[in-house]
């Protein structure tokens, strides 16, 4: 028997009836929300070739739903920040950020968005979580285009997992001021 | 066109004592005081038997602890009769000041923004010298031996643990 | 009578279509570009200040950073520069498999420039089928050293182990495939009637323009100059092989794609020839005061031992002196100033860095066209920010 030329998505927990499929509303947001996700590429400096690979036809994010990257902050769900982020960039960064509607997660692909890699001088910013909040590092110089989809899949995760207020509760409210961000 | 053409025209144009040859490292290095060094590498370009018209590279240097501390180096290039030579300035460091080449070649606009942006030498009748890789804010000139190379600023690395 | 009313578009360091992050504040009237204002320094990285508290062996990874579309040509032109302050002479092996890793990389750079002017002017197909491309060039890099990117190859004084057989098989597959995926990416973008009417004349340049501005590499080939300093100044061998430089008249974008085109051929001929008269030896040079020994002498042998710890402690003697050595990079000439003052790391190490110096000549190449002919002549001018701000 060969396997189908398709990859079968599992339906979350709820309660199925010919005609009828019952489940909570979150799952059902977070499952379309996470296979569809519109990332924001923002490659400086040497990962962002290994996206360019991953974004190729060997690796193919777009299997994931990440087809249609989008330049515009507006319209992107994930900030994907891949390279080194220098201190003149650091506000470059934040602005992105904040102009990305809600629900917004961020990857720091590489080790210099993770931590300032390998360059500890006075003027790289040693990681991107010290100006905007991070979900998911991922860490290599630079990381193989499987170790991105690995990233890619754990937010995958933690979007499909997301509850639907949580960005309105004030422990998120207290991270974002924690960065200076208002908004 | 060998070193001694090269030492002979200058020396006849700018007498004996305006250079300090130096035969030792792989090309040809002559030391100018920096009141004449526009002239020379003016002369190096614009000379018929000379002919340097391309700039490689223009980068500072630090040596702290002697009497003209900051230096310009400055690699020019003949590319026809395949020629390298090396000129250097060296400048006190109260008053590292020294004439910009922007108007003999349009290469060194930036590269001379770099040199003052890393040792803080003035270049006179630069077009648009400040700063251009590190931030604008920045007050001290990074690559000077007294600075250190990591951020001093950092509250979460602790140097005991780091040995810097 | 009004005064022109003048509109500013920032061009910001966060672009889809700047390949790296570099700011152009546009003035603009209507659709032509009156006069830019450029900052960079987005990702200034230290690399200098870093080098002055390296040894030797470990700047080579720095080295990758520069320009890391072609990793391996900065390593390679980092160790014939302290080579070269040592003063070792080195073996003919040794050098024709540094041209053969040379050449991969310069292939895979002007592969991803030629096909994101494609990209940048529409056509998202060359990019996709060059970039599988790139892949084979990868597997190879991971045989021959385990990193696909940023590649740390080689070693002062060689390479770390020998091309095994299947790097050879797999160099010679790679040499048989690419001409056909290259007739396909020619076939859709050089005589292409949109592409053609998109580039030419499009971001020109003079040569003599050219020269002023310190431009080296294709962009001043494609204004006219065939300076090229594998060929004038002959480094590693390159002599021993016949090398035609492409030159184009106009110096437009599309005089630098047809000459980046025509360089990925004539590197893939260079290539065939010297793998097909690679000599036997050793893959490196006879040096144990740098050349760090292999592990099986060191665990056994004692003095392969003391000679591990002294390259590592750095208790060898470095000569004193300074030396500017030149490699033909992606790019252009990417040249390394050195000056040793006989410690571990070096006094002061000066990166000679192509882009940096002939993006410069940006605004006078985009003054008088439109926003659309910037793009293409920045894509075309293979601007990679980590070469620009280093």
């Amino acid at each position: 028997m060969s396997s189908p030329g398709y990859i079968k998505v599992d339906p979350p927990e709820g309660y199925s009836e010919p005609g009828l499929f019952a489940t909570s509303l979150d799952k059902v947001v977070g499952l379309a929300r996470k296979n569809s996700i519109w990332p924001l590429p923002f490659a400086t400096s040497c990962c962002g070739i290994e996206f360019m690979a991953t974004m190729g036809a060997h690796y193919d994010l777009g299997r994931f739903g990440a087809e249609r990257l989008s330049f515009s902050p507006r319209q992107a769900d994930l900030l994907m920040v891949m390279g080194t982020i220098a201190k003149k960039m650091g506000p470059v960064v934040q602005q992105v950020y904040v102009q990305m509607a809600e629900p917004r997660w961020v990857i720091a692909v590489g080790a210099c968005a993770a931590s300032g890699g390998i360059f500890d001088t006075y003027s790289v910013l040693q990681g991107i979580d010290h100006v905007v909040p991070v979900d998911v590092y991922v860490p290599g110089c630079p990381p193989r285009p499987e170790q991105i989809i690995n990233g890619f899949m754990k937010i995958q995760e933690l979007v499909g997992n997301e509850p639907l207020r949580r960005r309105y509760s004030p422990e998120y409210k207290e991270l974002l001021k924690s960065y200076g961000i208002t908004t | 066109m060998d070193n001694k053409t090269i030492i002979d025209i200058l020396q006849g144009k700018f007498g004996k004592n305006a250079s300090a040859v130096d035969e030792s490292s792989d090309i040809l290095t002559l030391t100018i005081d920096r009141s004449i060094l526009h002239d020379v590498i003016l002369c190096l370009k614009e000379d018929a038997a000379l002919q340097f018209t391309f700039l490689t590279t223009l980068c500072g240097i630090h040596y702290p602890d002697v009497p003209l501390p900051l230096g310009v180096v400055y690699h020019l290039h003949n590319l026809y009769e395949k020629k390298r030579i090396r000129v250097k300035t060296f400048l006190p460091g109260a008053d590292p000041s020294v004439s910009s080449l922007t108007d003999l070649f349009s290469a060194a606009n930036w590269m001379e923004r770099e040199t003052y942006d890393f040792y803080g030498i003035i270049f006179t009748s630069h077009p648009n010298l400040k700063r251009i890789l590190n931030v604008d804010y920045m007050d001290y000139f990074p690559m000077r031996k007294e600075y250190p190379l990591e951020d001093s600023a950092r509250p979460d690395k602790d140097d005991r643990f780091f040995g810097r | 009578m009004n005064k022109p009313n003048y509109t500013t578009l920032n061009l910001g360091p966060t672009h889809p279509a700047t390949h790296g992050i570099f700011q152009n504040v546009l003035t603009m009237d209507g659709e032509k570009i009156i006069d830019t204002e450029q900052t960079i320094g987005y990702i200034h990285r230290a690399f200098e200040k870093i080098a002055e508290r390296r040894p030797y062996y470990q700047i080579t990874p720095l080295t990758d950073r520069l320009n890391y579309c072609s990793s391996p040509i900065n390593n390679m032109g980092w160790h014939l520069t302290v080579e070269k302050l040592l003063g070792i002479k080195s073996t003919k092996r040794v050098e024709y498999m540094r041209i053969i890793v040379m050449e991969l990389a310069r292939i895979t750079d002007h592969l991803i420039c030629n096909s994101v002017i494609g990209v940048d002017s529409g056509a998202m197909t060359g990019f996709i089928y060059v970039f599988q491309e790139r892949e084979k060039v990868y597997e190879i890099y991971e045989e021959l050293c385990g990193a696909r990117l940023t590649t740390n190859l080689g070693r002062i004084g060689g390479f770390e182990r020998d091309f095994s057989i299947s790097v050879l098989s797999k160099i010679r597959d790679f040499l048989d495939h690419l001409p056909k995926v290259l007739k396909e990416f020619e076939k859709l973008l050089l005589r292409n009637r949109i592409f053609m009417d998109r580039t030419i004349n499009v971001g020109p340049i003079s040569a003599e323009r050219a020269l002023n501005y310190g431009f080296t590499g294709p962009n001043l080939r494609a204004a006219g100059i065939d300076y090229d300093v594998r060929v004038t100044s002959p480094y590693c061998s390159y002599d021993d092989f016949d090398l035609k430089i492409p030159v184009g008249t106009s110096g437009d974008t599309y005089d630098r794609f047809a000459v980046r085109q025509e360089e990925i051929w004539q590197s893939l001929k260079l290539i065939r020839n010297v793998i097909d008269n690679l000599p036997e030896g050793k893959y490196y040079m006879d040096v144990p005061e740098f050349y760090l020994p292999p592990k099986q002498d060191v665990y056994n042998n004692m003095e392969a031992l003391i000679w591990h710890f002294k390259i590592i402690m750095g208790e060898v003697n470095i000569p004193v002196g300074e030396v500017y050595n030149s490699v033909e990079g992606g790019n252009g000439e990417l040249g390394f100033y050195l000056i040793s003052d006989g410690g571990r790391t070096p006094y002061r190490l000066h990166f000679r860095r192509p882009c940096f110096i002939y993006y410069q000549a940006l605004p006078e190449m985009i003054r008088g066209g439109v926003l659309s002919d910037a793009i293409l002549t920045m894509s075309s001018m293979n601007v990679i920010a980590g070469e620009l701000d280093a």
